[in-house]
């Protein structure tokens, strides 16, 4: 759909992919988007890459915590419930 | 927000108080079970059980920060780089513990700490007092990186360019280039795309009005954009890393 049929530019449509992906967009916007979409490939590149980068900030959540950060981290969870 | 403070004082203030901590943690349906997060009764009866007093409360508590001991130090070094991130974390496990009788459900314990560790160290931002600089981004609003990556072609025999790129940054530089950010953009990035808190927890977190938080997202996202570029720019992390 191409909601009221005006139609952005690609600028407007990148400004607007993110909260797109968040579905944070009013219906409104998101019609302009999606209208945009339909024939601008570039546009359909640049939603691709912005759902990939998505994923990849999500990889990187959790890492490793190094084994003595640990060990000294739960020893203090130890002293926080035996001071009590 | 009624995060517990440094001195614990809503944990004091509102010892049947279920409707501080857990009111973050209120839109995260997921995590749910029923209404025990805001149910009065279930707050009473929780509340009868201390975790200072009762050795049982005191063993949950034991089991679930050391199950998330991981987790929240990779958010702690996120927010405050390797050198901090320790001493974030047993803040937060201190104000956590002194809280704990206000969490109801357990299954709502990670996402709990989480929005404790949030709040410890925004606390800390405003005890250092940091100039909040709002960053002009005029240059960096019309930067797309997806367009920087097709046009310089660092892969030139890659049919998956745009993977390629991202997949050269190993955790160190996500690290690094979110260290880049200000901090005001860094946060909001983080505990939405990295711990997928909601656009309304966040706003409650930083207690920051939620159009506030979406503009920060907003340009927060074309900062790591525009920092990612820079930084492989600058470390010569697409030469190095090029298969």
């Amino acid at each position: 759909m191409t909601g009221d049929g005006r139609l952005i530019p690609c600028s407007e449509a990148v400004r607007l992919l993110w909260d797109y992906l968040d579905r944070a967009l009013s219906p409104e916007d998101r019609s302009l988007v999606d209208g945009h979409l339909m024939f601008c490939r570039d546009c359909c590149g640049e939603l691709e890459f912005a759902k990939e980068l998505h994923a990849f900030l999500a990889s990187n959540a959790v890492d490793q915590i190094p084994p003595d950060v640990r060990a000294r981290l739960e020893d203090f969870i130890g002293e926080i419930v035996e001071d009590r | 927000m009624p995060i517990p403070d440094a001195a614990g004082r809503s944990a004091i203030a509102h010892p049947v108080g279920c409707n501080n901590v857990d009111d973050i943690l209120v839109s995260r349906g997921k995590r749910r079970r029923g209404r025990s997060m805001t149910g009065d009764r279930t707050c009473e009866r929780e509340a009868e059980r201390h975790v200072e007093t009762d050795p049982e409360r005191r063993t949950a508590f034991q089991r679930l920060a050391r199950e998330q001991i991981p987790r929240l130090y990779a958010t702690a070094r996120r927010f405050e780089g390797a050198a901090g991130a320790e001493d974030l974390v047993q803040e937060c496990l201190l104000r956590a513990y002194r809280a704990f009788d206000t969490l109801n459900a357990d299954d709502a314990g990670p996402a709990w700490l989480q929005a404790i560790l949030a709040n410890v160290f925004r606390d800390r931002l405003r005890k250092r007092r940091h100039a909040v600089n709002e960053v002009p981004v005029d240059d960096v609003e019309s930067f797309s990186l997806y367009r920087a990556v097709a046009e310089e072609d660092p892969f030139p025999y890659s049919d998956t360019l745009h993977l390629d790129f991202l997949h050269a940054f190993g955790r160190e530089d996500v690290e690094a280039v979110l260290a880049r950010l200000p901090e005001i953009y860094r946060l909001p990035l983080i505990l939405r795309y990295m711990h997928d808190f909601s656009t309304k927890e966040i706003a409650r977190v930083l207690e920051a009005p939620l159009g506030t938080v979406l503009a920060r997202l907003h340009r927060g996202r074309k900062l790591f954009e525009h920092e990612m570029w820079t930084y492989a720019e600058e470390t010569d992390l697409l030469a190095t890393e090029a298969p």
